[in-house]
């Protein structure tokens, strides 16, 4: 029997219009909703439901950032991890590079049968992380899976590509990265939040694991925000619609 | 002097056009040299066909039948083998860019730049985070390979007349054998591509169903559009995944980009942030994707569609 190892990055909450703070140095994320990378909920839930399945008999939730990031690891405790390791990194952004060296100690230490990460983290929007770990970890990589099929020492795997559905075939153990359809995650239910309070959430460090964060990854400079985009003209029928067209040239 | 190398992407025997996006985002950089690596098992006639385009020096080819098909596993060593030398590896920011560069970037043991919108210098690149929110200025360290993905949408593809010469490159990679190939579906429409099209019909989950979603079909046709779709229409089975437009789908920039019951949500909106024209029509008048439409029309889609179709239609006539 064997393990699974999930990631559970914390981020600022999806439905949050994010701004850019006045001196460009970040983004305002105080008071500010933060929750779990929702392509790493994903990744959970197929982690729980191949332990359902007997397949595997432990799921691991590994984090990387701040101690606040606890609040996401109980939270994944609760929706059916059975422990969580927060590597404590404080001062700013993990570039992926980082964040896969860490995924590599772990999986050389649990000798897991997948590691299933988002296929990218909606802060950064780097999605980079799973195929690094693939890479530096020497195992095979299924990216964008919409379907994961376990077979004994191998899987089968359906990827959201651009032109379709791609499948292929990987030996285990491997790294899969999530896309929305591959499952929808369950609900937290209210016992399960006391329940996961009991669990076993350890706190270690990168220089505790050997680690040592990748000076070779690009450093953020400034922040600015976007071109907005103005409102335009509203029209109240079809005809109006075609000339509005018309005048601007686009038909 | 920056020498960069393009990974090029290819299907069906012929070039996809993010690798030309790939050589003006090159092309950017001012002056240096830009080559292509060209992976495949049949290299001959997209050899051509990449020699072409304008600004490229040469075309580095690795042939083997193992490049059949793009498992990042099986190109990546090799990439990363071609790379050494250079001071940029660029890919394009399709799913096959995606997939592979990352890869390739942890064998070289450097960090990756993903999604470069504007080159600033050699070294120092814009990027979107936050699903587009905010633009982050990144600088790649010094005295290390530069590897990138670059956003589509905000390259046009580089011209073709030019002529780059074909070298067959051979490189010392062991490639392995834990992942295969299995199937592919393939595009079945005569639709223009999605994420090339000049013109782009998008419906929501206000089309309700896989049938009503055909009633987009014909509008996009008298427009010559390709038809794209929320995340919402794709999760619901309406239309099939690579119809997705969005942070996490397509990231397009047509000329013009027809919303019909989609309420522009964050994360779809940052797919067409890009588009020059965007109309909506949508039902409620306090519906976000309002905010960012040059031409909006509150109205119920099911009336509007069939009578826009009816009028462009006669237009043409
Ligand atoms: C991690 C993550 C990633 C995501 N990535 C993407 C992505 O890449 N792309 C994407 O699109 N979404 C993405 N989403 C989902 C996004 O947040 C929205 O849920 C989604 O875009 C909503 O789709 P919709 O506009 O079709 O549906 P809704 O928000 O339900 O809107 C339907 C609209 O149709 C209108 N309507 C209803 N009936 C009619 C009618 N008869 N005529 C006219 N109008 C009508 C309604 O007024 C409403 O505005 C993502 C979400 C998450 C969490
Ligand atoms: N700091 C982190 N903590 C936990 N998981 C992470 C972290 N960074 C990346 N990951 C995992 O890697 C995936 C892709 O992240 P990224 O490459 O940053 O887009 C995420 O969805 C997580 O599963």
């Amino acid at each position: 029997m064997s393990t699974i190892l999930v990631g559970i990055k914390r981020v600022i909450d999806y439905s949050v219009r994010v701004r850019v703070k006045p001196d460009g140095s970040g983004v305002v994320t105080d008071g500010v909703k933060m929750s779990i990378n929702p392509f790493d909920e994903i990744a959970l839930e197929e982690a729980l439901r191949i332990k359902e399945r007997g397949i595997v008999n432990e799921v691991i939730a590994v984090g990387i950032g701040p101690a606040d990031a606890q609040q996401q690891l109980r939270s994944a405790l609760a929706m059916g991890a059975d422990r969580a390791v927060l590597v404590q990194v404080d001062g700013g952004a993990v570039a992926p590079l980082t964040a896969a060296r860490v995924f590599l100690k772990l999986a050389q230490k649990h000798q897991p049968l997948l590691v299933i990460l988002g296929k990218q983290a909606i802060d950064d929007d780097n999605g980079q992380t799973g195929q690094m770990l693939a890479a530096l970890w020497d195992r095979p990589q299924a990216t964008f899976a919409s379907k994961l099929e376990l077979d004994g020492n191998r899987a089968r795997v359906t990827r959201e590509v651009d032109t379709g559905l791609e499948s292929i075939e990987i030996d285990l153990p491997a790294v899969v990265t999530t896309d929305l359809r591959l499952n929808e995650p369950r609900y937290i239910k209210l016992p399960d939040i006391m329940k996961a309070k009991k669990k076993p959430l350890d706190t270690t460090t990168l220089a505790e694991l050997g680690v040592e964060a990748a000076a070779q990854s690009p450093r953020a400079v400034k922040f600015t925000p976007p071109p907005v985009r103005s409102r335009g003209i509203m029209v109240k029928t079809v005809d109006e619609l075609v000339g509005a067209l018309k005048q601007r040239g686009v038909i | 002097m920056t020498q960069i190398l393009i990974v090029a992407e290819h299907g069906n025997g012929r070039l996809n056009p993010s690798t030309a996006k790939c050589v003006s985002c090159a092309q950017s950089f001012g002056e240096g040299t830009i080559d292509i690596a060209l992976l495949a098992a049949d290299v001959a006639p997209l050899a051509a066909e990449a020699a072409a385009l304008m600004g490229v020096r040469r075309v580095l080819t690795l042939e083997r039948p193992e490049n059949a098909e793009p498992l990042a596993a099986v190109y990546a060593p090799q990439v990363a083998a071609l790379a050494e030398g250079y001071t940029h590896l660029l890919g394009p920011s399709t799913t096959f860019g995606k997939d592979l560069m990352p890869r390739v970037a942890a064998l070289l043991g450097v960090g990756q730049i993903s999604d470069v919108m504007t080159v600033e210098s050699a070294n120092r690149f814009v990027r979107p985070v936050y699903a587009g929110n905010a633009l982050m200025t990144v600088e790649a360290p010094a005295g290390q390979i530069a590897v990138a993905t670059v956003r589509m949408a905000s390259f046009q593809p580089a011209a073709g007349g030019g002529s780059a010469s074909i070298e067959a490159a051979t490189v010392e990679a062991s490639l392995p054998s834990h992942t295969r190939f299995l199937s592919r579906t393939q595009a079945k429409s005569d639709r223009p591509d999605l994420q090339t099209a000049k013109r782009v019909v998008s419906g929501g989950r206000a089309l309700a169903s896989a049938e009503n979603f055909k009633l987009l079909y014909g509008l996009a046709d008298a427009l010559g559009a390709a038809v794209g779709a929320s995340r919402a229409a794709v999760d619901a089975g309406y239309v099939p995944n690579e119809m997705q437009v969005g942070q996490t789908g397509k990231i397009i920039a047509p000329e013009l980009y027809v919303a019909l019951g989609i309420s522009g949500a964050i994360q779809h909106l940052t797919g067409i942030k890009d588009a020059r024209t965007i109309v909506a029509v949508n039902k409620d008048s306090e519906a976000p994707i309002f905010e960012v439409a040059d031409i909006g029309m509150v109205g119920d889609l099911f009336q509007v569609v069939p009578e826009l179709e009816r009028l462009l239609r006669a237009e043409h006539r």
